[in-house]
């Protein structure tokens, strides 16, 4: 059987390279002969005459073998270890909007722990008429809702800030993850602590922390909180995964991904913020003058094209070619994403695959009959706000060259002639 | 509206819904609807719309209150409100200077922040820096950067030191944090720091912080008329990623070093397997327990196929192997010590040492404070002998 396999492969291939090179257009039936019969056609297939698994071969199943490197990766040389690390999402080789569990990103300060649901306890004190403790059972208990929400580190793209460094849209770019989350709205339960002890609401914070060794701490305004922030227990339908701060987590819409605190066990109402070291030392943006940005929550609005790309070459030649990326806004809604294939001498409006949402990916497509010649590939989003995103140039003239978060700049990938792509910065 | 109502239509929406999965799945079976199956949509019965929109200020509970989760004891807050602010609110009593600052942070941080703060490896340098934050390359470290000294007290008291956070006395922090002043200048060597002095110190950059002003600084990113066609011309590429080479391996490498390791990893588990039945006596059941305990260790220690040291040195094959034995790690003094006297890891030493690692090592930069359970010690070291056989 193995052997039979292996003879149809140079035929199979053959025929793909056949098709490539007629193009797009159908072939009249009476100019092909039979040398042009493609066996997976014409002959019987094992798998049309065996049967395959049964129902319970995977009780929780995995993507299939031929799948087995869309997976997340590190980039070791980053940090000192991988215990306090990050890893990228495979965006290169996914579509639609949704991120799977188990290829999200992942970002840990002390790394991923194991907390049971009978052993999870989120207290609320500070400022509030009750302090309270919650168990998880308490949580589900509360009136839930349920949104589509990215969630992007701070630093993303972060190491391209001083030229083209990595090659792949997974390492430029695959600090995200777009999940639907199931929650309660963390204003319910600050309500039922009460908020009479805090007073005027205006100019009152939380500080949130989560139950790992890192703690994580971050300080929110109480507006924020009040406003959209939940607190989840599920995403994409199913429970949180350990890696994502099983069993709950907080999800902060628009704003970098360090504020979504996992394994969230307090919420304290303060008259201040805390000034923690992630908001200090950590995620703020140092400027050409030596001066430091801190508070820089919302993620302006970004895209960039995954396919083709470094790690999704063109393999099919020349004619139809569907260039595919993502974009998203922590300030609100996309509603226009504009693609080039010369390096911006002109632009071209993309295809929404779905109307923007808010602080949610959304994916466009332009569709292209590609004439073989090499193609700069850039796009640049516009969201709700009326904000369109910067080049690299228009960001290094505000910022300078030290910052490490928030870049949001416009990427360029060269495709070669023979389809291969590269990470490049153009005049 | 009775609350059987409410039960009811629940109850209507649950049959409907099991019903349609068994007419669509089982062709052969079609049962008909019972008559009394009502659809429940949300907008058929408002009091189940609001039930079902339940805000917190909507319905519910009288003020919007649901009476869940229960009031938190003063010794619970305490025991988790622990962060503290930059006008010192949160600071517990205590005091420390530099002088035992040193080897306190001798101790506990060096390991990774080195022993006068300037880091180890990819560790995060604590020291020096002053003035570079316009360089081209600036040198972030507390003396530098932070804006507030309640920040690294906050931050060595909840999370530090990695691996085993939560673990210093208040005196302690204070004194690692003095310490850390010390090595950036900011303090003598005997100013005392303490809840009363802490606010006493000045940061070298307290100003140097702005709120985020994007919206403005940044306002001509907004409603920008953008150029669609012939807005420039003469593309060039200006640099390129692939002349840096620093993305890990690509695709097409990535697949045949796979399964390169597939192989190694097969091999290794027929060699594994082989020694299993050498050391006959593993108990697997410990060797799991183990494998949970040693959890409080692997923060600094590897263990397993491809192990390498790390902050603490490698474990495979521990047990024969000469206490501080493996050249070039950097050995606290009492092991190279122990090496001198020719000492030997074995099933004996090694439970003393997981009993009490300072106690038995005195002086021992691991910060681990040792295993409180006997079960612990045990099923530990049925777990570091279970890799015995790999080098």
């Amino acid at each position: 059987m193995a052997d039979d396999f292996s003879d149809k492969k140079p035929s199979r291939r053959q025929f793909l390279a056949g098709a490539a090179a007629l193009g797009a257009g159908s072939t009249a039936a009476s100019s092909l002969s039979a040398s042009d019969d493609d066996p997976l056609i014409t002959e019987v297939q094992e798998w049309a005459q065996i049967t395959g698994d049964g129902v319970d071969a995977t009780p929780y199943g995995l993507p299939i073998e031929f799948e087995k490197d869309v997976v997340r990766r590190n980039v070791g040389w980053l940090t000192a270890d991988t215990i306090s690390s990050i890893n990228f999402s495979p965006i290169h080789a996914l579509d639609g909007t949704i991120t799977p569990q188990g290829c999200a990103f992942e970002r840990h300060h002390s790394g991923a722990i194991e907390l049971r649901k009978e052993d999870y306890r989120l207290m609320i004190n500070g400022l509030v008429d009750q302090e309270l403790v919650f168990t998880y059972e308490d949580l589900e208990r509360f009136p839930r809702e349920q949104h589509v929400y990215f969630c992007e580190c701070a630093a993303n793209t972060g190491m391209e800030w001083a030229g083209a460094q990595l090659n792949g849209v997974q390492f430029t770019h695959g600090m995200i993850h777009n999940m639907e989350y199931t929650g309660v709205p963390l204003r319910t339960l600050l309500n039922e602590a009460g908020l009479n002890a805090a007073g005027d609401l205006k100019g009152k914070w939380i500080f949130v922390e989560g139950a790992d060794a890192s703690s994580n701490g971050r300080s929110i305004p109480m507006e924020k909180a009040l406003d959209d922030v939940l607190v989840a227990f599920k995403a994409n339908g199913e429970a949180l995964r350990k890696e994502h701060g099983y069993p709950a987590r907080l999800v902060v819409p628009g704003w970098e991904g360090n504020m979504w605190v996992k394994w969230l066990r307090r919420v304290e109402v303060l008259d201040k913020p805390v000034e923690s070291r992630e908001e200090t030392s950590k995620y703020t943006d140092t400027l050409a003058d030596g001066m430091s940005r801190k508070w820089t929550w919302a993620m302006d609005a970004k895209s960039v094209v995954t396919s083709p790309s470094p790690q999704s070459p063109i393999s099919h030649g020349k004619g139809p070619l569907v260039i595919s990326g993502l974009a998203w806004s922590g300030r609100g809604a996309i509603t226009r994403v504009d693609v080039t294939i010369d390096g911006g001498e002109n632009w071209y409006e993309a295809r929404l695959a779905q109307p923007g949402t808010k602080m949610a990916l959304t994916r466009f497509y332009l569709d292209i009959e590609w004439d073989g010649e090499e193609m700069f590939l850039q796009s640049r989003a516009h969201d709700e706000t009326g904000y369109v995103q910067p080049t690299k140039e228009e960001l290094r003239e505000v910022r300078g060259l030290n910052s490490i978060y928030h870049n949001n700049c416009i990427q360029t990938w060269w495709i070669k002639s023979n389809g291969e792509a590269e990470n490049v910065e153009i005049s | 509206m009775s609350k059987s109502r409410d039960l009811f239509t629940v109850a209507g929406i649950v049959v409907f819904g099991v019903l349609l999965i068994a007419t669509n799945f089982a062709d052969r079976f079609v049962t008909q609807l019972p008559q009394d199956a009502k659809i429940v949509s949300s907008d058929f019965d408002p009091d189940f719309r609001m039930i079902a929109a339940a805000e917190a200020s909507a319905v519910g509970p009288r003020d919007g209150k649901f009476g869940l989760g229960r009031g938190a004891t003063k010794r619970e807050v305490a025991a988790w409100d622990g962060d503290i602010s930059p006008d010192g609110t949160g600071l517990p009593m205590g005091s420390g200077d530099a002088i035992n600052g040193e080897e306190v942070f001798a101790e506990h941080c060096a390991i990774c922040h080195g022993d006068f703060a300037e880091g180890v490896d990819n560790w995060p340098e604590l020291a020096g820096g002053l003035d570079t934050l316009a360089d081209e390359d600036p040198v972030k470290t507390v003396g530098s950067y932070w804006p507030y000294l309640s920040t690294t007290w906050d931050y060595v008291k909840r999370s530090m030191p990695f691996g085993y956070a939560q673990s210093l006395s208040d005196d302690d922090v204070y004194a690692i944090v003095a310490y850390i002043l010390y090595s950036n200048d900011i303090v003598d060597e005997d100013f005392i720091l303490s809840n009363e002095t802490f606010l006493d110190v000045e940061m070298p950059n307290k100003n140097g912080f702005i709120v985020d002003d994007r919206l403005t600084s940044e306002s001509h990113f907004w409603n920008k008329k953008v150029c669609m066609s012939d807005c420039k011309s003469d593309v060039k590429i200006t640099m390129r990623a692939a002349v840096l080479d620093v993305t890990p391996e690509d695709e097409k490498n990535e697949n045949s070093e796979d399964s390169a390791a597939v192989t190694t990893i097969s091999n290794q588990v027929e060699e594994q397997s082989e020694a299993l039945v050498e050391v006959v006596n593993l108990d697997s059941g410990l060797v799991e327990a183990g494998e949970k305990a040693f959890k409080k260790c692997k923060s600094c220690h590897q263990i397993g196929d491809g192990a390498k040291n790390k902050t603490g040195p490698h474990l495979n094959a521990i047990f024969g192997r000469k206490i501080g034995g493996i050249q070039g790690f950097k050995y606290s003094k009492i092991f190279k010590s122990m090496r001198d006297d020719g000492r030997v890891w074995d099933e004996e030493s090694m439970t003393e040492f997981l009993a009490s690692p300072k106690q038995y090592a005195k002086g021992t930069k691991m910060s681990f404070a040792g295993f409180k359970k006997e079960k612990d010690i045990l099923s530990t070291i049925e777990y570091l002998k279970s890799f015995q056989s790999l080098n």
